[in-house]
């Protein structure tokens, strides 16, 4: 198993927004989270990438075997955990470039690898850019600055085939997306998949499954998983909205 | 070598040192006694065999000076300094005179390589011809002959009073009087050596020019004083830096900068200060009292400063140029760091007194630790000067909230058509940035280092290459463990 999240407490501020959570991943799966707004998906994403201020009161979070709810945001970073950005970071001044090979080499440091040689570096980068069809001058620019909205989700995906985690998740990728662009990102997404990694898609909306197929979809509520099931139950979602799962579960 | 190896290097760096320069060479050195009268400044004089003016400057300049209280007005804070216990002349003693480098005493010679400026390769190699001050007496000067077919004249101070007695008496203290302040008059008295430059008319230095500053020997003052002259359509680049050894007194270091340059000529001049900062508890460091001013005497002349200052107990500097010639133009670049309990007060004074005239400041400080970090700057338009421009940006960067950041702009305009706009910022490097980065695998130090150096980028730019690697390495050293 791949990641196992047992009994999951959350809080931030000392309000408990995860609340008993319980959810696997193994290799290879496409994980879809939905759920109306303020149900905790993005706390969950916060506390599997180790975010300061988000207090794990309760449970573990096991990745490939290792309890890592004490491990620092950078090391669950290097053991493969990737999240990509509801909102993406402006850090102006560095380029994209330095940005990426500062973040590769980081890695590679953390696997006792010696650093990539520069040719090598550009040489993936170029091949990395055709994947989510990103042109050539936006990593020289900096880090997300002057990014048109397509641009900086295109540029998550761009990072995560550049780094290549074995857990990648997307937080609200979709949003903000036309569907030209929607397209571009999914097709990065379905390219590196392998049997390998795994994906958690998080999302409000069917449309960016039609897309990314995923293998289960889990409808969070009140800071749990209420409801599992197939690729069905997001079509069931999209018809029927959110309010039956609300009377149902409402405490 | 590539910037990825010089990463690599730079962690080892990180990990293993705090103050990489507090090595203390162990020559013999030629010492006066402590203390400061006439008698001393009389020794200083005869030691460098001078002539009987220059004599009569230091000493008017002495006398001035007990005139004069220590200023109070900067935002800094030190134990009252005992300028009777610092030795005011120290110089490495030489066997002989040197003919080449071969005769250099090798212990300086490695001093030189454990600085990275190796004089041997740096000939050889690297373009940059090298000035190299320690304890305010220059040792040995590279590419004497290169800089000769160009008649450029490049030396220590005490060669250009000897060989070019008539230009240095024409220009010193002509844009720095002893008058100025009290620490510019402690330096007319005892000035030792420094650097000595003249660009003929017409002429572009083909190479960049390089002092590199030490301050060695325990107990002693380091004033070293640099005249750079550029005569029309000349153009030079000149690069200082300076380090100091670790030392658990405070070191005093006066200097004085004084640049003229003529029509259509231009002077680029970038310093790295890192001198020592003191330790953790704030003991020990160099007292780093500087004044450097430019004066664009003609017409479409040009003054360039760009500074990183990392180091020093105490920073007191303010770079500045008077814009005397009708479109003549000052830039002021500057990235000031400080951490654990260093002070910084440092700044620009852009006087516009020529019609047209053009400033721009970009000032970037950077707070840490227990550290106060303060830009102080004039901009001064006097009546005559009709269309004048300055535009100044002011960013203040806080790590952590224990440390200051200060700015105090004092604009006075004289003439109605000037314009002068003023911009300033102050934050800190925030949380999402910082997690945004340790999610792609990059811990907390070097996050910091790299949302630092981006946010310095607009000044390191500014700076020659082989200068720019090496002062996003200080920045990051510096910075090294703000963040707990």
């Amino acid at each position: 198993m791949l990641l196992n999240i047992k009994n999951l407490h959350v809080s931030i501020a000392g309000k408990e927004i995860i609340r008993g959570l319980n959810f696997s991943v193994n290799k290879g799966e496409i994980h879809a989270i939905m759920g109306p707004n303020g149900t905790g998906k993005s706390t969950l994403a916060a506390a599997i990438t180790g975010r300061e201020g988000y207090e794990i009161t309760k449970g573990e979070i096991i990745f490939k075997g290792q309890v890592i709810n004490d491990w620092s945001p950078d090391k669950r970073a290097n053991e493969g955990v990737f999240l990509s950005f509801q909102y993406p970071i402006e850090i102006p001044g560095v380029s994209m470039t330095n940005f990426m090979r500062t973040a590769l080499n980081a890695r590679r440091e953390y696997k006792e690898l010696p650093p990539i040689p520069a040719g090598e570096f550009l040489k993936k980068m170029e091949e990395k850019k055709k994947l989510v069809e990103i042109h050539s001058k936006l990593t020289n620019r900096s880090v997300n600055e002057g990014f048109s909205g397509g641009e900086k989700k295109k540029n998550e995906i761009f990072q995560m085939a550049l780094l290549e985690p074995e857990l990648a998740i997307l937080d609200e990728t979709d949003s903000g997306l036309d569907i030209d662009a929607l397209k571009v990102v999914a097709n990065g997404v379905n390219q590196l998949k392998s049997d390998e990694n795994a994906f958690i898609v998080i999302t409000h909306y069917q449309r960016l499954l039609d897309y990314i197929v995923p293998d289960f979809v889990h409808v969070m509520y009140n800071g749990r998983i209420v409801k599992s099931g197939g690729k069905g139950l997001a079509l069931e979602l999209e018809e029927r909205g959110y309010d039956w799962i609300k009377d149902q579960f409402d405490d | 070598m590539s910037d990825e190896k010089k990463n690599g290097d730079f962690l080892d760096e990180v990990t293993s040192e705090e103050y990489k320069y507090g090595f203390v060479t162990d020559l013999e050195s030629d010492q006066s006694p402590r203390g400061l009268s006439e008698d001393i400044i009389r020794f200083i004089s005869k030691k460098k065999n001078e002539p009987d003016w220059l004599l009569e400057f230091r000493l008017k300049a002495y006398r001035h000076w007990l005139t004069l209280e220590e200023p109070d007005w900067a935002l800094i804070h030190h134990p009252p300094i005992d300028y009777q216990d610092i030795i005011y002349f120290s110089a490495p003693k030489p066997k002989e005179k040197l003919k080449s480098l071969d005769e250099v005493d090798p212990e300086l010679l490695d001093t030189f390589n454990k600085l990275g400026i190796s004089l041997e390769e740096q000939k050889q190699l690297a373009g940059v011809a090298v000035d190299a001050v320690i304890d305010s007496v220059s040792v040995k000067t590279t590419f004497q002959d290169t800089l000769a077919k160009h008649d450029i004249i490049f030396c220590s101070f005490s060669e250009a009073v000897q060989n070019h007695p008539d230009l240095v008496k024409k220009y010193l203290g002509t844009v720095v009087p002893y008058t100025d302040n009290y620490f510019a008059a402690l330096n007319s008295a005892v000035f030792s050596d420094g650097s000595f430059c003249f660009i003929p008319k017409g002429v572009r230095c083909p190479i960049e020019l390089s002092t590199y500053f030490r301050i060695n020997a325990a107990n002693t003052g380091q004033f070293e004083r640099t005249l750079l002259i550029a005569e029309e359509g000349g153009y030079v680049s000149y690069l200082e830096g300076c380090t100091a050894p670790q030392r658990d007194e405070n070191q005093l270091h006066a200097a004085i900068v004084e640049i003229i340059v003529m029509d259509d000529a231009e002077v680029k001049y970038s310093t790295v200060q890192n001198w020592y900062p003191g330790n953790k508890e704030g003991k020990g460091g160099i007292y780093n009292f500087v004044t450097k001013r430019g004066l664009c005497k003609g017409k479409n002349s040009k003054i360039s400063w760009t500074q990183v200052e990392t180091g020093s107990a105490i920073t007191w500097k303010y770079p500045s140029c008077v814009l005397l010639g009708d479109h003549s133009v000052g830039e002021f670049y500057s990235v000031a760091v400080t951490n654990n309990y260093q002070q910084a007060d440092t700044g620009t004074k852009m006087i516009h007194l020529g019609k047209n005239t053009r400033s721009t400041i970009i000032s970037k400080g950077i707070s840490a630790g227990k550290s106060n970090n303060s830009y102080r700057g004039l901009v001064r338009v006097s009546k005559n000067a009709d269309n004048a421009r300055n535009y100044s940006q002011c960013d203040s960067l806080l790590l952590g909230d224990q440390c200051g950041a200060h700015t105090f702009p004092y604009i006075k305009t004289g003439n109605e058509t000037s314009t002068v706009e003023h911009e300033a910022t102050t934050s800190k490097i925030s949380e999402d940035q910082l997690f945004y980065c340790q999610q792609r695998g990059i811990d907390m130090e070097k996050a910091i280092g790299l949302i630092v150096n981006g946010y310095a980028k607009q000044v390191l730019n500014k700076l020659p290459m082989e200068f720019a690697v090496e002062a996003k390495k200080l920045l990051e050293i510096t910075l090294e463990g703000s963040v707990g």
